[in-house]
This record gives C-alpha cells, sequence and structure tokens, in this order.
C-alpha cells in the first residue's frame, strides 16, 4: 500500500474502535439519516467476518429478526456508527464464521469465552 | 483546453463524507507544473503553456533538450505537456503551479493513457454476450455473423471485432474534486481514472459552457 495513501486515510481512522473480533455478539448504535432527520437505531448480531485495512476495512453482523437472517456490513471506521458495544466473547476456530449460515436453531450458537 | 496540472495516478481507497457516506476516490500526486514555455499569438499564433513535471536526472536528459531548458533558465523535467490558456500575460517562464488551481467540489477533466491489454476477444473488448457455454454448443466466445452474403460481398468498416484493447489515451469528464491537500501536493478525486497506478495523468479545468 502506496505511502500517501496511507497518510490521507489516517484522517479519516477512529482512534475509539473497540477490539472487535470474529465471533463477538456486538450491540451497535447506528445513526439513520432520513431526509432531514437524524436517529440512532440500535443493530445486534454476530460478528462473522471482519476483512480489509485502512479506511476500507469492514465488518458483518449477522443477526436474526423474525426467523429471518439478516447479514449488514459496516466500514469499521464509520462516523454513522456511535456506539459499539461488545456484549459477549465466543470461542471460534475459524476467522470467517460462514458456516452460521447453514445452521439452525441450538447449532447456531458460539460457545462463550470466559 | 484549459489550464490544468500534470501528475501522477497514485491508487484508489475511499474516505468518509460528513453525514458518513463512503466515497471512493483516485488520489493523483499533481504538479508542482513549472512553466517551461509561453505560446505567444505573435509567434505561435496560439496562446499556450507548456508545463513540465518531475524530476529527471542531468545524465538523462537528451543534449538538444538540455540545451532547450537552459535556454528557458529552468530545471529539465521528465514530462512537457502544453496547456492552452487565454490570459497567458498572467505567467512568466519559471512559475510554479499547485494543486490550489483546483477547489473541492470543482468538476474537472482527466486523460491519461488506459492499462494496456493486449489482443482481447470480443468479449472482453466489446461486451459481447458469447455463445451458451454448455448443451453442445461450440460457439462460446466467438464473434458469431460478421455481415450478409455476396450482397455487399465485404465486411464493413468499423465493424466491432477482436483485436489489441486499452494502451489508449483515455479522457474522463466531469470529475468531482473532493479534496485537495496542498501540503502533499494530492487531489483527491471521485471515482476511477484511466491508466495504471504510478501513469502519468493530465488535470484539466472544464471550461464554461463546454464540455457538458
Amino acid at each position: 500500500m502506496n505511502e500517501i495513501i496511507r497518510e490521507i486515510e489516517r484522517e479519516y481512522l477512529r482512534d475509539d474502535i473497540p477490539d472487535i473480533r470474529v465471533g463477538d455478539t456486538v450491540k451497535l448504535y447506528v445513526k439513520v439519516i432520513e431526509d432531514e432527520k437524524e436517529r440512532v437505531q440500535p443493530f445486534e448480531g454476530v460478528v462473522i467476518r471482519r476483512r480489509g485495512g485502512g479506511t476500507r476495512e469492514t465488518f458483518t453482523v449477522r443477526k436474526l429478526s423474525q426467523g429471518i437472517a439478516i447479514e449488514r456490513v459496516f466500514p469499521i471506521h464509520s462516523p454513522r456508527l456511535v456506539k459499539i458495544e461488545i456484549l459477549k466473547r465466543a470461542k471460534v476456530r475459524r476467522a470467517k464464521l460462514y458456516y452460521l449460515r447453514d445452521k439452525i436453531g441450538k447449532k447456531a450458537k458460539l460457545k462463550e469465552l470466559r | 483546453m484549459a489550464l490544468g496540472l500534470i501528475g501522477e495516478k497514485v491508487g484508489m481507497t475511499q474516505i468518509f463524507s460528513d453525514n458518513g457516506e463512503v466515497i471512493p476516490v483516485t488520489v493523483i500526486k499533481a504538479g508542482p507544473c513549472t512553466v517551461v514555455d509561453i505560446k505567444t499569438s505573435d509567434r505561435d499564433s496560439y496562446t499556450a503553456l507548456k508545463l513540465g513535471y518531475g524530476f529527471i536526472k542531468e545524465k538523462k536528459v537528451k543534449k538538444p533538450q538540455a540545451a532547450y531548458f537552459k535556454k528557458q533558465g529552468v530545471e529539465p523535467k521528465r514530462i512537457l505537456k502544453e496547456f492552452r490558456v487565454e490570459n497567458i500575460t498572467d505567467y512568466k517562464v519559471g512559475d510554479e503551479l499547485k494543486v490550489d488551481i483546483f477547489s473541492p467540489g470543482e468538476k474537472i477533466k482527466i486523460t491519461g493513457l488506459s492499462k494496456g491489454r493486449g489482443f482481447q476477444g470480443v468479449v472482453k473488448r466489446h461486451g459481447f454476450g458469447g455463445g451458451p457455454k454448455t448443451h453442445g454448443s461450440q460457439n462460446h466466445r466467438k464473434p458469431g455473423s460478421i455481415g450478409q452474403s455476396s450482397d455487399p460481398s465485404r465486411v464493413f468498416k468499423g465493424l466491432k471485432m477482436a483485436g489489441h484493447m486499452g494502451n489508449e489515451t483515455v479522457t474522463v469528464r466531469n470529475l468531482e474534486v473532493i479534496k485537495i491537500d496542498e501540503g502533499r501536493g494530492v487531489v483527491l478525486v471521485r471515482g476511477a481514472v484511466p491508466g495504471p497506478n504510478g501513469g502519468i495523468v493530465y488535470l484539466y479545468k472544464l471550461q464554461e459552457g463546454r464540455n457538458k
């Protein structure tokens, strides 16, 4: 990666991000902009992927909502993430938890790390 | 043509706007460009600024070039390019142009040499659909019919066929300037710019009422 690009990206990087790991159950407070109004919407789920570097780094959160799975991808340095709470940390043996997509119910549960 | 700068494409990244949107940007290291020569209507019957960009080792400058730079009284430059400018009286030989000639929000035009792709088939070069992949098809990436029969008995000129792709001068207009970094001499432009990273690009200001 070019040095100039890294320097430009540095201005946009946040230093207040908690240590998000794959397998964590997180609660995100996402700023939603609807026309003029701004509000904060929570989104809670399991981090199944973290990828990229610099300003392009993203993570994917998966949750079940009324039986339907929702996956949302967030740029980790996005100013729209007002707050990030880590609720649980699980023991995982994979960098990407894509296998959760094929599991349902109890099988989709991760072992908590203490 | 209008006032502009010579620069180098650094690469692409993305930044966040004030309201948190992701903006894809190309980073271009532009300028400083030295005015090497000024074309006047008296002497050359058109007006332009000849700008030079980039460092070149002394021993790499060809002798006639070196003499020319010496005559103009400027350091030798790697790239020379003329920019058609009307009010040449504002400039004199030896002046330096920097990225501050552009401003955020401005639309500009960028010319570069696109990446060479070699001899390419019709699917990649012209976006043809190609034939079926399976079911006994023997027509996978062929161009299909290239014309009629005994009348006209020839293939029309300009028909899209396989051939050399890329490595040609490409201009993209109406690229939005997102940010200027005067300290580093860098321009951030929304979207993609022709050419490889490290390739030379020419940035032009858009003329009023043209280039729409």
